[in-house]
């Protein structure tokens, strides 16, 4: 009857192999229309004009719209994206017009026929460039966007948000530093890549009722985005979300939406669908953001971290959107989990020429881990000491404080040593962390540690409810979208267990409707078990209360008396005098037809506690309830002629507190550990002239395919949190972060060449070892 | 817009008659006139498998085919294979994140046993190499496979 710690098979796994499951796309309707989407071919120009006649005239177009139809400004931080370009293109792949057709081929048809006349502009090409004095603004009007008050843009810049982190005195910190190393590190923007690309449908019924279809990790912010933009009530619009394709932060933006609602509307409300195409979905929608960034690191003589100046500068593309909320996360744990007592962070979020980027499986981290682990992977090799062992000493414990000067628990932060201890054992750290297999061949080990909060709104929120059966079955509604993370499956164990059932006697609807589905915040930040798992405790609490207020009538006994469990209420004296579940669910009928009690509907609401806004001075303030740590090891076979290798075998541990289902955490683990070394190996998009990408589709653009995948090692250190259910820890996101930085560091010591960039190809190294000279 | 066109296809052991352009490819004649929204688009190139279904026992990329061309022959997508083991294992060997990719893996992977009942790595490999995942490593997927290798795949009891 346990359930926790069960794998309990996930309750959307028969439906996922029989092909019943359904996903927004799989929705369609008679009577939909289609909308097409007409977009730039170039990173940065001037619209000259916008000619539709010949669209027009296509048999079955019913409209179309461009900028002018739809003149407002979006973005949830700052409102600086129309939602069809107006005068101005400023990225490869911004959508221009849509057409609204009776068919997608004729909606294809009549897009093709929109004739758009550019004058190509000067383009933003990295920002590293975007930084420089002098150089085009992607934005004049910067000033002028309404914005909310987090985040700290510069007009006349393209700095669309500046994070700083000041703590201790610099001064005295590299008074305190033998040694000293400084890093630069880069890569370019890169992409997502669900398999499900993004999708939605919008209708307009006669009494104004807007619904929205959306695959999305954020529904409930639709809502609230559709109403405050378009000035409708809430009440006024539901979103659907059904089961999503694989989302890793890329559904976490609001921007087709707009599109469908508008084309609806125009059109007098008939249902709109708009399905991106894998070559939008990779550049029209958002992607994964780059970063140029530079690391000044210093450390006393017995190794012991003493200052850190980082300076970061993300490539957030052409539109704000989440980049400069991911370029203030990772602004908050700049030094990885380590100690640093004298710490300086500049963390700009720049504007570019490049596709606008959004939330990415780590927020912020895994980018910055990349910069801060090759750095101290410097220092520990300029001062002569192992870098396992450098770590481990450096690690961050409870009573210290994080680069916002958070003072640590246990809670808070676990273990980040034990994880350390663990990892080392697990790739045979002490075989050596360079072989030569052969003259050729190389086998090398390098590691990375990771730390990572949730950095989302303060008042993040979640709730549930749990209503009953006649027979004592219950249904869980929740908002947490099922991504494919199986949290839902999760947080039915979780009731399970607080309400002493089966997990079998809990069903789990997996789509979601924002008219009847409690909200959960986003389905972001590995927040989900976190904040929904608090709530489904309240909710079975709730429940328990009113089964014990009937059963005490019943029995006339005080509450007190009373216990649940295995089904029943029960006397705790006397546990043979029991009512089944099913004999209370409904109210207790006595023999005489007396009825006492009703159906019982739990209900639980949560909100995260104790969270604070960053001072803007020196970044202090509460970013987060905890950090979930980690530590991570990889290990290549490189080969010296031609400088390909082989990823050999990837570990990680993560200390994630109470695992409430072993198999999905392991599934949550690997996976993230798989998108990190695929990101880290071979993905970035290629640019060519006036920024346009050169790699959509997925022969182009290279992930990792079956055959390429390393053996994974997966193993959990158990801290519990002392604020979660049951004590569990957010691990969605964790195992992406340090998995770029210990593949650098493996094949930074295979190749005996410092490798700061990504992707991490075989020519890199080339490049990097032999100058790019033959 | 070309003229649309009447033919039969032969779906998952039934007659079905679809009314399509000739240009209108397999999958989404499949998922628009006959609702078997198993095979997903992914990227409507060959570049991905999640389309594919079998088309005489063989796994094609619905995405790359006419409809037209399938006149006559007979398919199969994920929603004909019924308590087959490999779905089964799938299952039991927690290879299903998402979920979006499994049709195609599951197709591929049922063909693959169907020609090799005992495959050597390379040649899963080469099988399901076009397959793309983004949520899990393969390993699970990969395990699912060799779960099924040595039994009778196809045994309907399960």
């Amino acid at each position: 009857m346990e359930s926790i710690g069960r794998s309990v098979i996930r309750k959307d796994a028969v439906a996922k192999v029989t092909g019943a499951a359904k996903y927004t796309a799989d929705l369609k309707t008679v009577g939909s229309l289609y909308a097409k989407l007409v977009t730039s071919p170039y990173g940065h120009a001037r619209i000259l004009s916008i000619d539709t006649s010949a669209a027009e005239k296509v048999n079955g177009v019913h409209k179309i719209l461009t900028g002018k139809d739809t003149n407002i400004l979006t973005g949830e931080e700052i409102k600086d994206r129309p939602i069809l370009a107006t005068d101005r293109v400023r990225y490869h792949g911004e959508p221009v017009a849509v057409v609204i057709a009776d068919t997608l081929a004729i909606a294809k048809q009549a897009a093709n026929l929109v004739n758009v006349s550019y004058s190509p502009l000067p383009v933003i090409r990295s920002p590293k460039e975007a930084y420089q004095q002098g150089v085009p603004l992607v934005h004049e009007h910067l000033g002028d966007y309404e914005k909310i008050a987090e985040v700290f843009p510069k007009p006349g810049t393209n700095i669309c948000n500046h994070t700083k982190i000041r703590k201790g005195s610099m001064e005295i910190g590299w008074a305190k530093s033998t040694v000293v190393v400084e890093t630069e590190v880069s890569f370019p923007p890169s992409d997502h890549c669900a398999m499900e690309t993004r999708s939605v449908s919008a209708e307009i019924l006669p009494n104004g009722q807007v619904i929205i279809h959306s695959s999305s990790q954020v529904p409930f912010t639709i809502k609230k985005m559709l109403s405050s933009i378009f000035g409708l009530n809430q009440g006024k619009i539901t979103v659907h979300t059904p089961l999503v394709g694989g989302a890793y932060g890329g559904k976490s933006a609001i921007q087709l939406e707009f599109i469908a609602y508008l084309a609806s509307s125009a059109i007098g409300g008939q249902k709109v669908q708009l399905i991106n195409s894998r070559e939008e979905d990779f550049i029209t929608s958002p992607v994964h953001l780059g970063l140029d960034a530079k690391v000044k690191l210093g450390c006393d003589a017995e190794g012991y971290l003493q200052a850190a100046e980082i300076t970061l500068l993300f490539d957030g593309g052409a539109y704000s959107d989440k980049a400069v909320d991911m370029s203030r996360a990772a602004a908050t744990d700049c030094t990885g989990p380590y100690q640093v007592e004298n710490l300086w962070c500049d963390s700009f979020c720049m504007y570019t020429n490049h596709p606008y980027a959004t939330s990415f499986r780590g927020f912020g981290h895994p980018e910055s881990t990349f910069a801060v682990e090759r750095a101290i992977e410097r220092l520990a090799e300029k001062l002569g000491m192992d870098p396992i062992e450098f770590r481990w000493k450096n690690a961050i414990r409870p009573g210290q404080t994080t680069p916002t000067q958070v003072i640590l628990n246990e809670s808070r932060i676990g273990n980040v040593r034990r994880c350390i201890e663990r990892v080392r054992e697990l790739i045979n750290w002490e075989e050596g962390r360079r072989i030569e297999i052969t003259p050729e061949r190389i086998r090398a080990k390098g590691v990375s540690c990771f730390w990572k909060n949730s950095n989302i709104d303060t008042n993040a929120g979640s709730g549930a409810i749990l209503k009953f059966n006649e027979d004592g079955t219950v249904h869980l509604n929740c908002g947490v979208i099922e991504i494919g993370t199986g949290s839902r499956t999760v947080l039915a164990q979780i009731a399970a267990q607080k309400l002493g059932i089966d997990v079998d006697q809990i069903y789990v609807e997996m789509d979601i409707d924002t008219s009847s589905t409690p909200e959960h915040y986003k389905t972001v930040a590995s927040r989900g078990l976190w904040m929904a798992g608090r709530a489904v405790l309240a909710a079975a609490e709730d429940a328990i209360g009113q089964l014990l207020n009937v059963a005490a009538q019943v029995f006339r006994v005080s509450l007190d008396d009373l216990d649940i469990g295995k089904g029943f209420v029960f006397l705790k004296d006397n546990p043979a005098r029991k009512l089944a579940l099913k004999e209370l669910v409904y109210g207790y009928v006595y023999p005489n037809g007396n009825a006492i009690g009703s159906q019982v509907i739990g209900r639980g609401s949560y909100t995260l506690r104790g969270m604070t806004f960053l001072d803007p001075k020196t970044g202090k303030g509460v970013p987060g309830p905890d950090w979930t740590v980690g530590a991570q090891a990889v290990e290549v076979e490189w080969n010296k002629r031609d400088y390909t290798y082989k990823i050999l075998r990837a570990v990680t541990v993560i200390d994630a507190g109470t695992i409430i289902n072993p198999k999905l955490a392991q599934g949550q683990v690997k996976g993230a550990m798989h998108m990190g070394l695929s990101f880290a190996s071979r993905e970035g998009f290629i640019f060519g002239p006036n920024e346009v990408v050169e790699t959509t589709q997925f022969r182009t653009y290279k992930v990792l395919r079956y055959g390429e995948n390393p053996d994974y090692t997966v193993d959990f250190v158990v801290t519990p949190s002392r604020e979660t259910a049951y004590g569990l820890r957010g691990i969605g996101e964790h195992a992406l972060i340090g998995m770029p930085a210990a593949l650098a560091n493996s094949l930074s010591t295979a190749a005996e060449v410092h490798l700061n960039r990504l992707p991490l190809t075989p020519e890199l190294i080339w490049r990097m070892k032999t100058g790019g000279v033959r | 817009m070309p003229e649309k066109k009447m033919y039969n296809l032969y779906v998952n052991d039934e007659e079905a008659s679809v009314v399509a352009r000739p240009s209108d490819t397999l999958l989404h004649v499949l998922r628009d006139q006959l609702g078997l929204t198993g095979a997903k688009p992914g990227c409507e190139n060959g570049d991905c498998d999640a389309c594919t279904v079998l088309v005489d026992g063989k796994p094609i990329k619905s995405c790359l085919m006419l409809a037209i061309e399938a006149e006559g022959k007979h398919v199969k997508t994920i929603e004909g294979l019924k308590n087959t083991r490999i779905q089964k294992a799938f299952v039991e060997n927690w290879a299903i994140q998402c979920g979006y990719c499994t049709p195609g893996f599951i197709m591929n992977g049922f063909a693959l046993l169907n020609q090799h009942s005992n495959p050597d790595s390379e040649t899963i490999n080469d099988w399901l190499s076009g397959n793309l995942c983004r949520c899990m490593g393969y390993a699970e997927i990969k395990a699912a496979i060799k779960s099924v290798m040595t039994s009778d795949h196809a045994d309907k009891s399960s």
